[in-house]
């Protein structure tokens, strides 16, 4: 599959500026952007890095440019949360989309292992999809325990924090300039574990609509905190509740973000 | 139109983890962890997802500087160490190596640190030899 993307990047490179895919070196692999005369023997998949995150970076700096990324899945889910918030250019650029593998959507206990291209025009999908992956089954463990129970297990967890930010800094869809976070109206300054649980539950509550479950930030928390078990019981919830599922439909604008205009009035509540 | 990864060591502490730095356009705009690496395994602390963030501060020293009438001037490095070592020298004939300490520090390489180590026993005289990764 490799030598077909390779092929693929070569093909679109002679139309487009660029592709911002993975590149390996003699240290590892890190995200690279790939232009006319590079070595596409360098272009690799693993290991993973948001990739959509550097497209926007690249997007946002070269105004003109016309770019292509090489997406998994959950990189074009996280594509589409940054589109609607102004953060990607879809019309600046192309995706190739790589199916995972059933061994990899089993790590990542993915949902949608294939990128759903459908809104991505000149777009390319390499590879045979496979099957959804079983949800992580710390999620079901975790519902069966009582709700006077769970605030102690959050606060096992959230007591790891180093609050190195790494959470947010590796999130695909994590961009604001001024950040909740480091606001000491919210999070007091200085504190080793940071406030319980206000730091934690403000970036869950920020999750609420744009998770797209790519586990990127618990890969990256150097203290194992189960992230995503709290992310995906919120996106379960936001789901079910308001039938809201990041990364899906581009044209579906969040449900936090509405004006007035847009807003029905049907509320039976008297202010 | 240029956008690449350098994998280099955190430059703060002693743990040696390893980092991405992300250059575009020959800026270091900021820091990827390095997933594959054996040691720091596709983590960081904050100091390592910020360690890009001195490099082109506007606020770091780029030339020595010495404090003339109350303001502080740029001058040569011959200079600022000729100053550097007329006071030590001093200071130590006066009230014994043992009031001088040497702080070293993890953004140094091992040979610098053993220099200084050096300096501070053999040329000083003084075990008081501390080092920032060790706070």
């Amino acid at each position: 599959m490799i030598t077909e993307i390779r092929d693929k990047v070569a093909e679109q490179l002679e139309k487009l500026d660029g592709i911002v895919a993975l590149r390996s070196t003699e240290d590892g692999a890190a995200p690279y952007l790939f232009q006319q005369g590079d070595n596409l023997e360098e272009l690799v998949m693993n290991p993973r890095y948001p990739l959509s995150k550097t497209a926007s970076k690249l997007q946002k700096r070269f105004k003109d440019a016309k770019l292509g990324v090489v997406a998994r899945g959950c990189d074009v889910r996280a594509l589409v949360e940054m589109a609607k918030r102004n953060q990607i250019d879809p019309d600046r650029l192309v995706v190739i989309g790589v199916t995972c593998t059933s061994e990899e959507a089993e790590f990542c206990f993915c949902a949608e292992p294939a990128p759903n291209l459908d809104q991505w025009s000149g777009s390319t999908l390499i590879g045979e999809p496979v099957p959804g992956a079983p949800p992580n089954p710390i999620v079901a463990e975790y519902a069966q325990i009582p709700y006077a129970e769970r605030w102690a297990f959050w606060k096992a967890q959230f007591t790891k924090c180093h609050k190195c930010f790494g959470c947010r800094d590796i999130c695909p869809v994590c961009f604001c300039e001024a950040c909740a976070l480091e606001d000491p109206l919210w999070v007091e300054p200085g504190l080793l574990a940071p406030d319980f649980p206000m730091y934690h539950l403000i970036k869950a509550q920020h999750m609420t609509t744009r998770c797209v479950g790519c586990r990127q930030c618990e890969m990256a928390c150097p203290a194992d905190i189960p992230l995503t078990v709290l992310y995906d019981l919120v996106r379960q919830d936001v789901a079910e509740l308001i039938g809201y599922v990041p990364g899906a439909d581009i044209n579906e604008m969040p449900p936090f973000t509405l004006t007035l205009a847009d807003a029905a009035i049907e509320s039976d509540l008297v202010y | 139109m240029d956008y690449k990864n350098i994998q280099t060591i955190c430059p703060y502490c002693g743990c040696g983890c390893a980092l991405n730095l992300e250059v575009i356009d020959g800026e270091i705009v900021g820091v990827l962890p390095a997933n594959d690496h054996p040691v720091s395994q596709g983590s960081l602390c904050i100091k390592g997802w910020n360690a890009h963030a001195f490099v082109g501060h506007e606020d770091r020293l780029k030339k020595p500087l010495i404090r003339k009438n109350g303001q502080l001037e740029e001058v040569s490095w011959n200079e600022a160490l000729k100053l550097v070592a007329k006071n030590l020298g001093s200071i130590q004939k006066k009230h014994g190596a043992d009031s001088i300490g040497v702080l070293t520090s993890a953004k140094c390489t091992n040979e610098e640190n053993y220099l200084l180590q050096k300096f501070a026993r053999a040329v000083i005289g003084t075990n008081n030899v501390d080092h920032c990764a060790r706070l």
